[in-house]
């Protein structure tokens, strides 16, 4: 341990020392590019450097998936073995790996080269199966070899709003033009700007479909400064990647949503949160800011600080991502109060998904009412939709709202085989079956069906496919991502994947039924945070559609 | 400022910024709590005093949430006791109770079943006896958090102990697992203090239960071990 050279170390973290706690993230993503792993003597020095608690650098490093406090391979293969990837023989790619390396998963070769991790999953579900190479600061698409450094786009739609730059590579600043929408915003006053987002009827697009303009108004009236813009880049639902493909792609689409809202309720300072899985949107995104900056849309009384994850899916509740910016665990806070008046540092805030904030350019430069001719009235816009499993055309697809599933699955190429069932939403989403295939795809008329929206995800399963299996890579999901804060969620998704291995594996009890529905109902009600809220979500619906594979 | 409100089908009344479980103790209505702690900052986590407020599609944690003028209250209704009675089961079926005994009379209040979940895997973590003030046992925790904030912000501003694992695999932890002695500990106490569930319990009492006379355990001189 002795002979790590520390002055490297030093030279790394020297630019987040001024940050102190909140640097903590970014210090050890630099500690864990040196080293390939984060030591007990790295540690101890990160958290001298920053001035925080050796127990509570300790309690993050455990928290984060990515960070790892014993030695890793000098390169960790994450396969994804997640639903749209096991449809496609992920547990098999793991064996194929493991037996190539003679490993076992999650242990180091004896030559101290490669470790084979089963991931949760990884964002690139049109290219499924998905595998993700990382080795210090660097990473790959796909296994070891593997030249790739970001995952192709694959864009289609009826319309292409959102979307419009996308599926070419990264448009920079000159492909993009200039930021139309923000000086538009600039002629109008911000309570103007405000009005004409409410007047859009834009909704949030991460999943809980909140009125965008009615928490910008929130944020813009609540006392306190500075107050911050977060754009929630921490796409993690099983089966979601459009917000990967936005910013990849499009970058200023979003940054100058970030610039609008901004100015729209007095903020000075912005971040990304870009979960640990999508590095590669980093440099993107950095040379975007540049361009920005350059331009002089950004340093002009607001910039955007990028902060990278570490492999938490409960990070992208947005609570939970002021903790993780804020350099703690990741523990979702509990509410009210809500992030408008208290959210990131405790200061009024207002966190949107990607593509909410790719909405707001287009709603300002065109106007609320030319918005609103796309869509439905409670749903107006367009909706991106990330098609993967048993589908013709897995990718992102772009179509206004009130397209049917039946229309959107024929736009993919319909299903590979007979239609079984379509998630819907993701792991936290729900099941429809094809007695739902004419259910246009609005917010109130999947509301009237009981179904979730939820993030775009339409994951489809032929008739061949066990759905069980499904189920309980789901529960195993949610029970790898619970945070443990609140009981519910801490143990139900445990007892959830002890049930459910009875139901795959035949040896089905009695009152399983019971159990499994008491366990699911609990989560839904008591929980927390809306990760325990939607943890059986998907099971208590596949209960329901198919109460007979529960007898 | 009063406030009036309907609790349980009966009108109360609430001092302006009473929680609900404030209120229930004027009226004698008896609402569970276990990481509830008066001297601790409410985190709301253990979810066993969740109530059902009309209008509300969750169930609320009575700890935190303010009683509001004209809120409709039910403490006790069917979703409110299938959920305490869901956390016990699981709490039983996760964690040594065998000295929690306010937990243990929830179980039979509430006509939980400690064996409701078959082949469910305990979170079993051998004793950790390495000084010579407490011992810790966190096959006994129920992860209620007390510990870690008196040790930080809520009392002794020490950091000795945070978290390691995540989820259903989260334990209280020290710096990469180091004994107690090598951390910040100052052994002020606190924590065993708060302990709910005899997971962190004084090193003399541990010895007393072990069948040692006072007598004996002064000769054993724990108390003038190594402390750095």
């Amino acid at each position: 341990m002795s002979e790590i050279d520390m002055r490297s170390l030093w030279k790394a973290i020297e630019g987040y020392i001024p940050l102190g706690r909140s640097g903590l993230l970014p210090a050890l993503h630099a500690a864990q590019g040196l080293y390939g792993w984060i030591s007990e003597p790295v540690a101890e020095e990160i958290a001298r450097a920053l001035k925080v608690p050796l127990a509570d650098v300790h309690g993050v490093i455990e928290f984060y998936s990515l960070f790892y406090n014993r030695p890793a391979g000098r390169r960790v293969v994450h396969v994804c073995v997640d639903p749209a990837c096991a449809l496609c023989g992920s547990e098999r790619l793991v064996d194929d790996l493991c037996a190539q390396y003679g490993v076992t998963p999650g242990q180091v070769s004896a030559d101290g080269e490669i470790t084979i991790e089963r991931s949760p999953c990884l964002g690139l579900c049109e290219h499924a199966p998905a595998v993700w190479t990382t080795g210090g600061d660097r990473w790959w698409i796909g296994a070891p070899g593997s030249e790739r450094t970001f995952p192709p786009s694959v864009v289609y739609g009826s319309v292409r709003w959102l979307t419009v730059h996308c599926g070419n590579g990264t448009a920079d600043l000159a492909r993009y033009g200039p930021y139309r929408g923000l000086e538009k915003a600039y002629q109008m006053t911000p309570q103007a700007v405000i009005a004409e987002v409410k007047a859009s009827g834009l909704m949030g697009r991460g999943g809980a479909a909140f009125p965008t303009g009615v928490k910008w108004e929130g944020a813009a009236r609540a006392e306190g400064w500075p107050k911050y813009v977060v754009c929630n880049t921490d796409e993690s639902e099983p089966g979601t990647f459009k917000d990967r493909v936005l910013l990849l792609d499009d970058p200023h689409g979003v940054i100058e949503g970030m610039c609008i809202a901004a100015y729209a309720i007095g903020a000075s300072r912005g971040y990304f949160y870009v979960r640990g899985e999508y590095p590669y949107l980093v440099p993107i995104l950095e040379k975007a800011l540049a361009e920005a900056r350059a331009a002089g849309y950004l340093g002009n009384g607001f910039d955007v600080e990028i902060r990278l994850g570490a492999g938490a899916y409960i990070c992208g509740e947005e609570t939970a991502l002021f903790e993780s910016i804020e350099g703690k665990r990741g523990f979702p806070r509990v509410k009210p109060p809500f992030p408008t008046t208290h959210g990131l540092f405790g200061k009024p805030t207002v966190i949107n998904n990607v593509e909410t904030l790719r909405n707001v350019p287009i709603i300002l430069e065109r106007g609320a009412a030319a918005y609103r001719s796309l869509g439905t009235e409670k749903s107006p816009g367009t909706k991106l939709f990330c098609l993967s499993g048993d589908v013709g055309r897995p990718g992102l697809y772009e179509a206004p709202f009130g397209i049917t599933l039946r229309e959107l699955l024929e736009m993919a190429g319909g299903v590979d085989g007979k239609l079984q069932a379509v998630l819907l939403g993701g792991a936290a989403g729900a099941f429809a079956t094809a007695d739902h295939l004419d259910v246009r795809l609005t917010f109130e008329d999947l509301r009237a069906a009981g179904l979730p929206l939820g993030s775009g995800v339409v994951m489809v399963f032929n008739d061949q496919r066990d759905l069980r299996r499904a189920l309980l890579r789901l529960a195993e999901f949610f029970a790898h991502e619970s945070c443990g804060k609140c009981y519910p969620c801490q143990m139900g998704t445990q007892r959830q994947v002890e049930i459910l291995k009875r139901l795959v594996n035949g040896r089905w009890r009695p009152k399983d039924r019971q159990r499994l529905q008491d366990v699911g109902w609990t989560m839904t009600d008591a929980s927390l945070c809306g990760l325990g809220q939607t943890a059986a979500s998907a099971v208590l619906s596949a209960m329901a559609l198919w109460p007979e594979w529960f007898e | 400022m009063t406030i009036q409100l309907m609790m349980d089908g009966r009108e109360v009344i609430a001092e302006n910024g009473q929680t609900l479980l404030d209120v229930t103790q004027r009226y004698g209505i008896v609402i569970p709590t276990i990481c509830f702690h008066p001297a601790t900052t409410p985190n709301a986590l253990c979810r066993i005093c969740v109530v059902e407020v009309e209008g509300q599609r969750l169930l609320q944690p009575a700890c935190i949430v303010r009683a509001a003028a004209n809120m409709k209250v039910q403490t006790r209704s069917e979703r409110v006791m299938r959920a305490r009675r869901t956390i016990l089961e699981m709490l039983a079926a996760t964690v040594d109770l065998s000295e929690a005994p306010d937990i243990l009379a929830m179980i039979d209040e509430y006509q939980a079943d400690p064996q409701r979940f078959p082949e469910a895997h305990p979170r079993y973590v051998p004793i950790k006896d390495d000084n010579p003030m407490y011992v810790r046992d966190y096959s006994k925790c129920v992860l209620c958090w007390r510990c870690v904030q008196v040790c930080a912000e809520d009392a002794q501003y020490t950091y000795a102990i945070n978290f390691s694992g995540r989820g259903y695999e989260t334990q209280i932890g020290t710096f990469f697992d180091q004994p107690i002695p090598e951390t910040t500990c100052v052994f002020c106490g606190q924590c065993v203090g708060v302990c709910p569930t005899g997971a962190l319990k004084p090193k003399r009492e541990a010895l007393l239960e072990q069948g040692l006379m006072p007598e004996q355990i002064v000769r054993l001189n724990t108390g003038r071990r190594r402390r750095t």
